[in-house]
């Protein structure tokens, strides 16, 4: 019991256990980072960059206009989390499909994957904002968040289902084994035993990608809506000065730490919980 | 004994993997409440047949009647098959995912429609007679290898089935685990189960098993009761595969 919550305990903290080992971390990390920052203060063009880029006036300035047009960024990602973890779910068990029937499926399925991972985001983001609505289809949407957000979920369920893949090929075959000894169907199997396990394994990789994602919600920029860099480009356009481009990346990162954390929480407590022996 | 239906009829099977047969034509016949022991060499192909019987593998000739169906014909719903056989591994394969309660009322509450708590109610009966009932909310990993393999029986009791088959289920645990496992098992004979174990534990098919057959090289070569297969084998691979099971030190 002891030994399990102390393993969890540095697992999800990341740090040292006794109090000897907490100073000297404590010292290294002051030693290090006041190192590297008087590196940065003293170089000849530091005045100039702290102006450009770290000015406290445009900080408070455009704090709050950017984080309020960051809420955009938000709404983006969050439905297209959603939307993604469920059509790359789809997409990794079509292609976990068995049998000859199945193969112009999971031909399509390997098809989708390989296309969308390659294509750069920004060109899909462009081919959809500007190439659907020059269609001048009437039944569908021409504005541009909702086709950037199309764009990236296109993109981002071709990682996620990869991701998914492995998880469910890292599942010993003998668990669907003892599923389907039990009379279960193949289906059954798939979403009792095989899935859990898999989605289990897959939470840090799967946080890497949304991660990915969050920041580019940024290059829906280029269609125009005003989302967080697209007001720090106007801010930055009209100021001189590239300190909105800084509180904009503020927000990105603000919004990455909690999540890992929050990762290496669920791990942890997952971890604790069925007290992993020998094997994983 | 020939008016009564056999539990299990093994006729003509062959089973091959690519090139290489592990399967040459085995007949066998298991009676009900009979309790049959397996021995051979690894490789002879006990836990292949076991598990084309259990329809984890498909056999390429013959057929397999299980209490009178012949469960190996084409159209045959497999899951409704399996649900009346019941199969122990050697490496346990619980889920690791769920409680030892969720690994045993799954089959029931998925495959045979059981509310949650007729679920529920049924599995702790069998826990409490398999003496697992304080274990109902643990997870496998916390469990001994012994306990592990106690849960795994019972999960595969779960479903009722009227055939049990056992592949090498003390293989994988400590000496000192194997007793509690075999105990469990000789319950279940003396309850009247029809079961077929495949084991290298020659004592214990000794004292179980109505009768012992020899798989040697995918060949049934040779059956009998346990005296006469132990202590005056016919065949000379039957006494070449004892004779190595004494020096091992396993008889």
């Amino acid at each position: 019991m002891l030994r399990g919550s102390d393993r969890a305990r540095r697992g999800s903290l990341l740090l040292p256990a006794s109090a000897g080992s907490v100073w000297v971390a404590l010292a290294s990390t002051v030693v290090v980072f006041a190192g590297l920052a008087l590196i940065v203060v003293n170089s000849s063009g530091w005045p100039k960059v702290k102006e450009a880029f770290f000015n406290p006036a445009e900080f408070r300035a455009y704090f709050g206009t950017i984080g309020h047009a960051f809420v955009l960024n938000i709404k983006i990602f969050l439905v297209a989390e959603v939307v993604i973890l469920i059509l790359a779910l789809f997409l990794a068990v079509l292609r976990q499909l068995p049998g000859p029937v199945f193969f112009p499926i999971r031909l399509l399925a390997i098809g989708y994957t390989d296309l969308f991972r390659g294509i750069p985001t920004i060109l899909l983001v462009l081919l959809f904002g500007f190439g659907i609505p020059a269609l001048h289809l009437s039944y569908v949407t021409i504005n541009p968040v909702y086709l950037g957000a199309a764009a990236l979920i296109v993109i981002y369920t071709a990682y996620v289902s990869e991701v998914y893949r492995a998880g469910i090929e890292s599942v010993h075959p003998s668990q669907e084994a003892a599923a389907r000894s039990l009379g279960l169907t193949r289906g059954q199997a798939m979403r009792a035993v095989i899935l859990p396990q898999a989605v289990r394994r897959v939470i840090p990789p799967l946080l890497n990608d949304f991660i990915g994602l969050q920041k580019d919600t940024a290059l829906i920029s280029v269609l125009g809506p005003v989302e967080a860099l697209q007001r720090a480009n106007i801010g930055s356009a009209s100021e001189f000065n590239y300190t909105p481009y800084v509180v904009a990346a503020f927000f990105f990162v603000l919004i990455t730490v909690p999540q890992a954390r929050l990762t290496d929480w669920l791990i942890a407590r997952d971890r604790k919980r069925q007290m992993a022996g020998g094997q994983v | 004994m020939s008016t009564v239906t056999p539990a299990l009829v093994c006729r003509d099977v062959h089973k091959s993997f690519g090139k290489l047969e592990v399967l040459k034509g085995i007949d066998l016949s298991v009676d009900e409440h009979e309790v049959i022991c397996l021995i051979g060499a690894s490789g002879s192909g006990k836990s292949t047949l076991l598990r084309c019987i259990n329809l984890l593998e498909r056999i390429n000739r013959g057929s397999i009647e299980v209490g009178g169906q012949e469960i190996t014909a084409p159209g045959v719903d497999v899951n409704q098959v399996r649900r009346g056989i019941g199969i122990v591994f050697q490496a346990f394969n619980l889920f690791p995912h769920m409680s030892v309660m969720g690994n045993v009322t799954l089959a029931p509450r998925k495959v045979m429609g059981l509310s949650r708590s007729q679920a529920e109610a049924e599995a702790v009966e069998l826990l409490d007679r398999f003496g697992l009932a304080d274990k109902r909310d643990e997870y496998p990993d916390r469990l001994s290898g012994g306990q592990q393999q106690r849960v795994a029986i019972v999960r595969a009791l779960a479903t009722h089935p009227q055939l049990m088959l056992l592949d090498e289920v003390t293989s994988a645990l400590d000496p000192e685990l194997v007793a509690e496992v075999l105990n469990v098992i000789r319950e279940l004979a003396e309850g009247g189960m029809t079961m077929l174990i495949a084991t290298h534990e020659m004592g214990f098919a000794r004292d179980i098993a109505r009768r012992v057959c020899f798989l040697d090289e995918g060949v049934l070569l040779e059956q009998g009761p346990p005296e006469q297969i132990f202590s005056s084998p016919r065949e000379e691979r039957t006494q070449q595969f004892l004779q190595r099971i004494i020096e091992a030190g396993r008889m």
